[in-house]
């Protein structure tokens, strides 16, 4: 690329920015000093902006090439190096998510931090087999997280069972939902499918809601039992039956926070092993086949029907045991915590991560949640900062993170396949 | 080699064939189509057409386009249901199954494997992996329907090396082996048109159907997939083709059936269509018929 056309480059580059600061940065209402609104204009701050893009869009056509820029989903040099390192990655990130509450430095807060994104983590790796791997566009995946959470709170509520007990119960019927969702509207493909299960997600939160004499409505439920230690429960009290008078150790705050921690992590790890292990099963290669071409499917035998709603359900379940565990960590549930938002970011942790990547699934909810939490202090500019984030994913990395697909079997060796083969399924 | 107790019926249905006796041991049936209709809306894409394959031969299925031949095909192999008429399969030492009654998977459980036109593989899983989900009915019966393997119990291994050993043959035989481990849509035209065959051989079908498997061929290739047909035919399954290759036809079926506007026109040897004036009339536009010549 010649200096001229560099430059050219960097003036368009220039231009869309301005057109996008005009409004945003240059005009700005203000109260002034009578208490009316005066508009303020910042021209100063546009130029400032435009004036950036400028000489970054300058710097980074004459550095790296108008290459650098271009997107990508094929397995380039760089990614091949990265699953080199990806290969020890997952180990190091398990290790460390293993130790975490024995480094020192690491408190009640950034527990906390670990629970939550563990938590999205699971919810992610859940979703990943309806989305990832099936190729089923659900919208409305936290339906099957309220199920989990309201079905481990009224039980525990109005029959007095244990969370050991309700964590199955929990995940079967979210399953069962799951699987009486999926009878009528599997049938559907595509965006129809994406409706249909955005609007189950709102019609369980709207029961959920109004449904005043079972749920409490918008009050939610509060005092929803902690889980205890194989019986014995977490007391500051100490003493005998306890889990700190047990063990003969001081009664700390912690311990349930560590302990809850150890719970969502060995929960999350179930559902990573079970989707990876049916991923080089038949079961996992039908989702995959079904993803890429439904039609062939048929003409191989494969009952589509069957097939679509075992990974609907068993991605619901994996939300069902999700909610389960938010539920007992939280003491309180409502319809609040199950909105659309909540579908959305997890769909998001599911397609930045890349489709079908448990490796990438994880980094992403670690970034995403663990990032937000992180910036908390940039207050409302985080939105921006994460916004920006994700458009840069998705112009250079269409296809998320790890866009490649690693096959289930070889004869010799295991090569990448690049994301433009991989089908993203129709629904 | 014809047992004893073949159905009388057969002669009744007027589907006698009309070969020589020396062809009496490849005689029996496996597919039978009688007066199949489909119509779309006010269209009739099949009309009446009744005829039959016989086991252990290659029929062809030929005509003009549009003559309907894609839609019989559907409909042989449960993309579509048919307005009216019977599909009937018959396996060795079986009894006979209504295909025209089952849903779409069940065709292929029964023993009819399919490729199409425009290929539909599995583009982004390996060549190896094509083949494995075309045995899923068979290895997911082996997982315990997906519980059991999760569990780890010990069934699943052996069932899996066995598919992986019948892939492997499958491969071979397609001269794909050392492309196995590349992503299906990776490979060239001619190697994804041989992979849709050996994944619908994996399926181990009773009759294999192939929608214009040399569309799109060179000669060279052509001749090689003529090859290939010939041995699928001599390890004892049936084959039946729409193909619009001539000297693919005619060097390789033992029957051609030939359909034009929806109705079966003729249904003999190859030589003996070759020189029938209807079907030379289909094709070449006599009359008041004017459809394209192409072959």
């Amino acid at each position: 690329m010649t200096p001229a056309q560099a430059i050219r480059d960097a003036a368009i580059a220039a231009a869309v920015a301005f057109g996008l600061f005009v409004m945003l940065v240059g005009l700005r209402t203000d109260v002034g000093p009578e208490g009316g609104l005066i508009l303020r204009q910042r021209w100063g701050q546009v130029a400032l902006l435009c004036g950036i893009v400028f000489a970054g869009r300058l710097a980074i056509t004459t550095l790296a090439g108008r290459r650098a820029l271009q997107p990508s989903t094929a397995p380039g040099p760089w990614t091949a190096r990265l699953q080199r390192a990806g290969k020890l990655l997952a180990p190091a990130l398990l290790a460390v998510a293993l130790v975490l509450p024995a480094i020192p430095g690491i408190g009640r807060y950034e527990l906390d931090i670990g629970i939550l994104v563990l938590t999205y983590i699971m919810l992610g790796w859940g979703l990943n087999i309806v989305v990832g791997l099936a190729g089923l566009l659900d919208l409305g995946y936290v339906a099957f997280y309220a199920i989990g959470a309201y079905s481990y709170a009224l039980l525990a509520q109005y029959f007095g069972l244990s969370f050991w007990i309700c964590l199955p119960l929990a995940g079967i019927l979210a399953a069962f939902w799951g699987v009486l969702l999926g009878f009528p509207v599997l049938r559907l493909r595509g965006d129809y499918l994406a409706i249909v299960t955005l609007a189950f997600g709102e019609i369980i939160r709207v029961v959920l809601l109004n449904w005043t004499e079972l749920t409490n409505g918008p009050n939610g439920i509060s005092g929803i039992p902690r889980p205890s230690f194989f019986g014995l429960p977490f007391s500051m009290a100490g003493g005998e039956g306890t889990f700190a008078g047990f063990f003969g150790i001081e009664p700390s705050p912690s311990h349930r926070v560590i302990f809850l921690y150890y719970v969502i992590f060995a929960l999350a790890l179930l559902t990573n092993w079970v989707t990876l292990r049916l991923r080089r099963q038949p079961l996992g290669r039908a989702w995959e086949a079904l993803r890429e071409d439904e039609i062939a499917c048929r003409a191989l035998g494969i009952n589509i029907t069957t097939t679509k709603l075992t990974a609907f359900a068993l991605g619901a379940m994996f939300g069902g045991f999700a909610g389960a565990f938010f539920a007992t960590r939280q003491a309180f549930i409502s319809p609040e915590s199950f909105t659309f938002i909540e579908s959305a970011i997890i769909l998001a942790i599911v397609v930045l991560g890349g489709l079908g990547s448990q490796v990438g699934v994880a980094i992403a909810a670690l970034v995403m949640i663990g990032g937000f939490e992180v910036f908390r202090g940039l207050d409302e500019w985080r939105m921006l900062v994460f916004g920006g984030a994700m458009v840069v994913i998705m112009v250079l990395r269409p296809r998320g993170l790890v866009g490649t697909r690693t096959p289930s079997i070889a004869l010799g060796e295991k090569r990448a396949i690049g994301g433009d083969l991989v089908g993203e399924g129709r629904g | 080699m014809m047992p004893a107790d073949e159905p009388p019926r057969v002669e009744e249905d007027g589907l006698t064939r009309k070969m020589t006796g020396d062809r009496r041991v490849h005689r029996e049936m496996i597919l039978e189509v009688a007066n199949l209709t489909m119509r779309f809306g006010g269209l009739t894409a099949v009309s009446a057409v009744s005829f039959a394959a016989s086991r252990g031969e290659i029929t062809a299925v030929i005509g003009p386009n549009g003559a309907g031949k894609t839609t019989l095909f559907n409909c042989i192999t449960g993309f579509y249901r048919p307005t009216g008429g019977a599909i009937r399969l018959h396996r060795a030492n079986e009894l006979p199954v209504d295909l025209h009654l089952l849903p779409g998977h069940r065709i292929a459980r029964a023993g009819v494997a399919r490729t199409f036109q425009n290929i539909r593989l599995f583009p982004g899983m390996t060549a190896l992996e094509n083949l494995l989900v075309a045995q899923h009915v068979k290895l997911m019966a082996a997982t315990g329907f997906g519980i059991g393997a999760v569990l780890g119990l010990s069934r699943y291994p052996k069932a899996e090396r066995q598919a992986v050993e019948l892939a492997r043959q499958w491969l071979s035989a397609t001269n794909l082996l050392d492309r196995a481990d590349d992503p299906a849509g990776a490979l060239p035209y001619g190697a994804q048109r041989r992979l849709e065959i050996a994944r619908a051989m994996c399926t181990e079908p009773a009759l294999l159907c192939l929608d214009e498997p040399a569309a799109g061929l060179n000669p060279r290739e052509s001749d090689e997939l003529a090859r290939l047909l010939l041995e699928i035919r001599g390890q004892g399954t049936s084959l039946l083709l729409i193909e619009h290759d001539m000297g693919v036809v005619m060097r390789i079926s033992d029957r051609v059936v030939v359909l034009d506007h929806g109705k079966l026109i003729a249904d003999a040897a190859p030589a003996a269509v070759q020189g029938d004036p209807k079907v030379i009339a289909a094709y070449l536009g006599e009359g008041d018929e004017d459809e394209e010549a192409e072959a």
